[in-house]
């Protein structure tokens, strides 16, 4: 790894309309969260901002606070946090997803916005400088082929946060902050099945905090890694179901890992009314395995992950179910 | 290849370190990792990956442990930054350290600097530890030589011992 250039500039602005400011004043520069990716990937020169407008001063993004039906987590809060804070109890795959990401240290910096936004990955992007220029680098980065599949045009690198997808399972909105004024939009339009452009934001946009509604359903997450004490998803699911008389009411799955963005399962609503039983894990089964795409982009074989989603799948539907929370 | 960058802009950096208070002039870029080992000439915090997935560089910021390989120095203005040179007190070793000590909990030495500040951390929130509760505090620090078993013991000693 390489230390970071020598002549980064760092701001460090204490409310969101400073740091709005701040990066719109220079086009060169990135929003820093927690680092754990960001100041990884500059090490790496994969990613070579000219200077950084660290958030970890703006209070306003740091807070969790309940207001009539909706739960509104600053995206300055950090994992840790988010993990142990009362208010998130109630989301149980939130909870589960926070407290598997990356160890302990990681927990005590990332933060909720930055695990969202954080980069896609993949076995030909994340290396060092010399590791990809030996490679003729790739299309993600100062190259013009996708190694993963190189007789197309576009790059497959995987998202693999695991926010994103126990969020999703709620069907949360994001406030996005911008020079022109805030936004507000469904999470799920925050990201884009595209490897090198996965996100949705313009020039100068900020995620500022997640807007959880109130009264969740029972839900899980879970997610297959290399190294089980820290690593990032080779496939990550999220569940929430909802049921009377052992019968769905409504069932949501969430994937990461397995496609450049997150994504919501496409017609659960199908199972409404079904009884969980063998019959219908075969099905989600096999609903999970047609709309993943997973890729080469792990030293998992792309087969491994998209068999692992499925299960997972399955798996958390039955576990739910079991707990008589369906 | 890269333009070459330009001369680093430096800044007045007033943190405590290990109890003390103090002012050095650092680069905006500068790490850390480096700020103590290159700066402040405290070179107990290792560098391992250079990546944050080993823990080797563990240190507390203002108690928390953090892979200070990750961590902008800049970043820490007006914190509490603690390192392995901090736990010893009068010459005489921590409860940490001499447990790693007497329980042979370290091998090559290199990861015990961030093993022992990660345990700290822990040993801080929650006295008394199961070993489930270690196993999870130190997920994200990577030892080589020991398998473990030696470090969870230690760890498990120290606890009791009254701080």
């Amino acid at each position: 790894m390489s230390t970071l250039a020598s002549g980064l500039r760092v701001a460090h602005p204490h409310s969101i309309e400073e740091a709005i400011a701040a990066r719109a004043q220079n086009p060169g520069s990135r929003f820093l969260g927690g680092g754990t990716d960001l100041i990884v990937n500059m090490r790496r020169q994969i990613d070579t901002p000219n200077a950084l407008i660290d958030l970890s001063r703006v209070d306003e993004m740091a807070e969790i606070v309940a207001k009539g039906d909706i739960l509104r987590i600053g995206a300055g809060v950090t994992i840790a946090s988010l993990a142990g804070d009362a208010s998130i109890a109630p989301y149980k795959a939130v909870v589960q997803a926070a407290e598997g990401i990356a160890g302990p240290g990681h927990r005590n910096m990332a933060t909720v916005g930055g695990n969202l936004c954080q980069d896609t990955r993949c076995i030909y992007y994340n290396q060092s400088e010399w590791w990809r220029s030996a490679n003729s680098f790739c299309l993600k980065h100062r190259g013009d082929t996708c190694h993963v599949a190189p007789q197309g045009q576009r790059c497959h690198a995987a998202y693999s946060g695991d926010l994103a997808p126990a969020l999703l399972v709620f069907n949360p909105e994001i406030d996005i902050a911008a020079p022109k004024g805030c936004r507000r939009m469904p999470l799920a339009d925050l990201f884009v099945e595209d490897g090198r452009a996965h996100l949705s934001l313009t020039e100068g946009e900020l995620v500022v905090a997640v807007r959880l509604p109130a009264a969740p359903p029972p839900s899980a997450y879970a997610k297959v890694r290399v190294r089980g004490a820290i690593d990032f998803p080779l496939a990550g699911v999220a569940v929430a179901l909802t049921s009377s008389g052992g019968k769905v009411g409504s069932l949501r799955i969430a994937l990461t890992g397995t496609n450049s963005r997150p994504f919501l399962l496409a017609d659960t609503d199908r199972f409404a009314g079904r009884a969980v039983d063998d019959k219908l894990l075969q099905e989600i089964d096999r609903l999970v395995q047609k709309q993943v795409q997973p890729m080469r982009t792990t030293t998992a074989s792309s087969n491994y992950r998209r068999v692992a989603a499925a299960a997972l799948a399955r798996r958390l539907v039955a576990q739910l179910a079991g707990q008589g929370a369906a | 290849m890269h333009a070459p960058s330009p001369p680093p802009r430096k800044r007045l950096l007033r943190l405590k370190l290990n109890g003390r208070w103090r002012e050095d002039a650092v680069a905006e870029s500068d790490l850390l990792v480096d700020y103590l080992r290159d700066v402040a000439h405290l070179t107990g915090t290792k560098t391992g990956c250079d990546g944050g997935e080993c823990g080797a560089c563990t240190v507390l910021v203002d108690g928390k442990a953090v892979p200070s390989c990750i961590t902008l120095a800049v970043r820490c203005e007006g914190c509490s930054v603690e390192t392995i040179e901090g736990m010893a007190t009068q010459g005489r070793l921590d409860r940490l350290q001499r447990a790693f000590h007497e329980k042979l909990g370290t091998q090559c030495g290199f990861c015990t600097p961030g093993m022992i500040m990660a345990a700290e951390a822990l040993l801080r929130r929650n006295p008394n530890p199961s070993d489930e509760d270690i196993r999870a505090a130190l997920a994200g620090n990577l030892c080589r030589c020991t398998g473990y078993v030696k470090i969870i013991e230690s760890i498990k000693a120290a606890a009791e011992v009254t701080p």
